[in-house]
């Protein structure tokens, strides 16, 4: 039997401390230890960033990474940014600009887009398109995301 | 009046639940108990099972249970024909050669089930899989089309005299006679490569037995949910109502997920029966690759014949389709590329020969385009190489040949996927080619741009197509629609989502009718519970189909709402009208009543109910087109390409397109932006590659070229134009698979303009910078 490790960290706000197999991917620990689902997993191979976390300020990709290795960290899913009635504005910018169809991708997006937003509050599309090369999207061609992105950091500035 | 919501661009119902990450996908679902599956796959495509050693697997801690060929009995039999075979053409042949869930004796494709694992977690699953031993006896496999078929070639079927799954001859006109007349005529070959559907969400399915209850539910991202019911019922001797298929919310679907009767479904609901406990599987990206089904590969040999002044006479085309390793989806994909070939053109004579071929390789079913684009590819790369022997313009052949608006209904004289005689119901296709080169300047950039480009050693190149796309094929879909006791509209149709927006524009056409707001209107896809007859999301028929039964079904709770309405308020019906969720009299606004309320009454608890009458609020449609109706559009691209590298960069992409009444112009345009994505990943980035042992060389996103963002053009420029179809009532035609269809085609064409002092063609799509540099060089004679 694997020995199991326990972890500390704190995911949208809510400290945990669990014990797990030490393979257990931080992606499957989200989603299904501690069932926040709007985490998605597309390929598991560090490719197509639907399950982009932000992770200590930074985002990054959860299945290529062990649940072990977020030990002492903190987290933020979709889940922490607004909820369907009270949208965060990047989230109210996707549905402005019709920046999503299916949405398995859209988590991944908004995390990466925030984490972006945070340093960077007035991206030229290149830069936008830069920014969001490391996620896949097959429903909207990105034109639309690249739309809502710029919107999203108009709204950011007008609420700060 | 109320506010007209149809035709009218309306934020989604559905985004703000998937944008806060509460919208349950496939593998959120977790159930008390739930067991995980995984599937031992063949390492060869194409090899003898001579044993299997699964027990090494078996006695793994967390295993449930590890299962082969030999312990599901008489399951282990090639499933249903998810597609009739093409009986309507006259002189066609074929063999069907079904899906095994299970490898028995001989693995026909890397990556096909021997052996599926039961655990307590999806990870002891995947390590039991390690633990399975197959002894494989390895054989030839089949890889290229035309070698397949030459005497004496290894048999993917042994049963089979030949690797020939099926060969369909269609004519219109004489080819021959044509070919005589023609001043000209030009034979080329032209391949087109095999690319992957690319869902972000993989597939997946949660079985349910409740075995107290003898019931069944399936969670599945299925496009197919009440074909996945009615072949689970049938195979379990289940009646149909005691499976319920639920369709949660799927992330993209864009073909492969029509399938039913897989591996999975089949093996896992008689697992899951057996063992009495729920079972997930969700596929890996890696299974989705080699696993799953993907489509386009074709060799086509093309022959145009044409006048001096460019005017096509006659066409033919001779073309090898690679089936895969089954050919359960029978013809639907060649069958589209016959009736898409020479469609948008007036071209008297056209012989078209389907040579479908049995291959070691992963089964073919539709790819978002599903044979369309081929088609195009092919017609049109042909009047380039027409165009290019008379010195013609691009543009001006095109214009030249192109059927005329006054043309319509337009019998094409070939059969297609739906099994009757393809027309064209509506159109107008010169308007759709002038507005193009009006948005793109082509003049100008032929006089002005280009030039003074290449005097600058620059290599900009344009080119453009033209396209139909049939939609909306039968048989038919159907919808019920009630209104409930709390005022709002719910509406329930058997085709599921996949991110189409049908949850707000099927709420636009019932909220039209109902005078309610579309918020109000909720809809449930996908969920047999809900309505339990339709056939499926495919070939664009989505909004068409089931849009028109949603339209009819409110149409008639309208007529009820009315006529109850008129009791209550004793006014003729005549004066009448939905309003804000209210039934008012039209000049008397103030004197009204509640849809609610009207909902509550139609069913009363006690006392009268006129004899004859029905209860509640509430209307079931169905609605089948006796034939699809036919999208079309026109598209340009400017490439600058670096004739180093051979790096190109799309300049502009303009498009033009028909899709009859776009019920939603946003959502319209979303899909159509979409389709680009995937046409122009097709062109140049996407490729499913085999070696020739068969080998699948691209099972991840390292290998196989997913188009990102910075390989899109920064701006789609788009108009349209609506030529409402006659078919239905709302004028609509489907546009799932517009952008995917001219994109291969024009990008080419583009290319080779580009590189003009090179003197290359491009008869080839799934390009890369590699490839294409190799074409330069032969050209050059290099």
């Amino acid at each position: 039997m694997t020995q199991l490790v326990k972890i500390n960290l704190t995911v949208n706000g809510v400290q945990y401390e669990r014990e797990v197999e030490p393979r257990l991917l931080l992606s499957d620990f989200i989603r299904h230890d501690l069932h926040l689902t709007g985490t998605h997993v597309g390929c598991e191979h560090g490719l197509c960033g639907a399950c982009t976390i932000i992770l200590d300020g930074q985002s990054v990709r959860s299945c290529i990474m062990f649940a072990v290795m977020a030990d002492g960290s903190t987290i933020e899913t979709v889940e922490s940014l607004g909820t369907p009635d009270h949208l965060h504005p990047v989230q109210e910018a996707f549905m402005e600009k019709h920046a999503l169809q299916c949405g398995f991708c859209t988590p991944g997006f908004l995390m990466t887009i925030v984490d972006y937003l945070g340093d960077n509050k007035n991206p030229t599309d290149e830069e936008i398109r830069e920014a969001i090369d490391g996620n896949f999207c097959r429903c909207t061609g990105y034109e639309n995301i690249v739309e809502a992105v710029k919107l999203a950091a108009q709204k950011m500035a007008a609420h700060s | 009046m109320a506010e007209r919501v149809f035709h009218k661009s309306i934020l989604r119902n559905e985004d703000p639940q998937i944008l806060a990450g509460k919208a349950q996908y496939l593998d959120d679902i977790e159930l008390p108990g739930m067991l995980y599956a995984a599937f031992k796959r063949s390492d060869y495509a194409h090899a003898r099972l001579k044993s299997i050693d699964v027990s090494e697997a078996k006695a793994l801690p967390g295993v449930i249970g590890v299962y082969t060929a030999e312990d599901f009995g008489d399951l282990v039999k090639p499933g249903p024909l998810q597609v009739p075979p093409p009986t309507a053409i006259k002189g066609a042949t074929y063999a069907s050669r079904t899906i095994m869930p299970i490898v028995k004796d001989k693995v026909r494709y890397s990556g096909e089930p021997v052996a599926v694992v039961i655990a307590e977690s999806r990870y002891i699953a995947e390590d039991a899989c390690d633990y399975i031993y197959p002894d494989f006896e390895p054989l030839d496999a089949v890889i290229d089309l035309e070698k397949a078929l030459e005497p004496g070639a290894v048999l993917v079927h042994e049963d089979l005299p030949s690797n020939e799954a099926a060969h369909v001859i269609q004519e219109r006109g004489n080819y021959a006679e044509a070919a005589a007349k023609a001043d000209l005529i030009v034979k080329k070959k032209i391949y087109v490569d095999r690319v992957a559907a690319v869902a972000l969400e993989n597939r997946g399915i949660v079985v349910n037995w409740d075995d107290k209850a003898q019931m069944m539910t399936i969670w599945c991202s299925t496009q197919s949910p009440v074909t996945l019911r009615n072949a689970t019922a049938t195979r379990m001797g289940l009646f149909e109502n005691q499976v319920r298929v639920i369709t949660p919310f799927t992330g993209g679907g864009f073909g492969p997920k029509i399938n039913t009767s897989m591996p999975d479904d089949v093996l896992l609901t008689e697992l899951a029966v057996r063992l009495k406990r729920p079972i997930k599987w969700y596929e890996d990206r890696r299974e989705n690759f080699m696993a799953t089904t993907s489509e386009r590969d074709q060799v086509h040999y093309a022959e145009i014949a044409v006048t001096k002044a460019g005017e096509i006479l006659g066409f033919k085309d001779v073309f090898y389709h690679n089936s895969g390793a089954y050919d359960s989806y029978m013809m639907t994909v060649p069958l589209n590329t016959q009736t898409h070939t020479v469609s948008n053109y007036k071209i008297p004579s056209f012989y078209t020969e389907i040579i479908m071929v049995f291959t070691n390789e992963m089964v073919v079913t539709p790819v978002r385009g599903a044979g369309r684009p081929q088609g195009v590819f092919v017609m049109e790369r042909m009047i380039d190489a027409a165009a290019r022997e008379l010195k013609m313009d691009v543009a001006e052949i095109r214009r030249i040949n192109l059927i005329q608006p006054d043309a319509y209904p337009v019998s094409t004289g070939i059969i297609g996927q739906d099994f009757v005689e393809g027309v064209l119901d509506s159109g107008d296709y010169p308007t759709a080619l002038n507005k193009v080169m009006e948005m793109i300047d082509y003049k100008n950039f032929r006089e002005v741009i280009q030039p003074k480009a290449r005097a600058e050693g620059r290599h900009l190149g344009l080119g453009i197509c033209t396209f139909t796309e049939g939609t909306g094929v039968g048989p038919y879909e159907g919808a019920k629609i009630t209104v409930g006791g709390n005022g709002k509209v719910s509406v329930a149709t058997g085709v599921s989502s996949q991110g189409q927006a049908h949850y707000t524009t099927f709420a636009q056409i019932a909220a039209e009718q109902l005078g309610v707001e579309v918020k109000d209107v909720k809809v449930t896809t996908g969920d047999t519970g809900a309505f339990a007859w339709g056939a499926g999301t495919f070939a664009s028929r989505g909004a068409t189909v089931a849009g028109t039964a949603i339209h009819l079904a409110a149409v008639k709770v309208k007529d009820k709402a009315l006529k109850l309405a008129s009791q209550f308020l004793n006014t003729p019906e005549s004066e009448l009208e939905l309003v804000g969720g209210f039934v008012q009299v039209a000049d008397l606004p103030d004197k009204k009543i509640s849809l609610g309320d009207l909902a509550s009454k139609a069913n009363p608890m006690r006392g009268t109910f006129p004899p004859g009458a029905e209860p509640g609020l509430e209307a079931v449609a169905y609605y089948g087109p006796p034939y699809g109706a036919t999208g079309a559009g026109c598209m340009a691209m400017i490439l600058d390409v670096d004739a180093q590298t051979m790096k190109p960069k799309i300049e502009r992409l303009v498009m033009v397109h028909d899709v009859g009444t776009p019920i939603n112009p946003m959502v319209v345009e979303g899909q159509v932006h979409g389709g680009i994505q995937m046409g122009i990943g097709n062109a140049f980035y996407e490729k499913i590659h085999y070696d020739e042992t068969g080998q699948l060389l691209t099972a991840s996103f390292m290998d196989y070229l997913f188009p990102q963002a910075t390989d899109m053009p920064s701006h789609i420029e788009m108009d349209h134009i609506e030529n409402p179809s006659p078919l239905n009532p709302l004028g609509i035609k489907g546009v799932g698979e517009a952008g995917a269809i001219p994109t291969p085609a024009v990008f080419n064409q583009a290319l080779e303009d580009a590189l003009y002092d090179t003197g290359v063609e491009l008869m080839e799509s799934n390009l890369s910078p590699s490839k294409v540099y190799t074409y330069v060089q032969k050209a050059k004679g290099a």
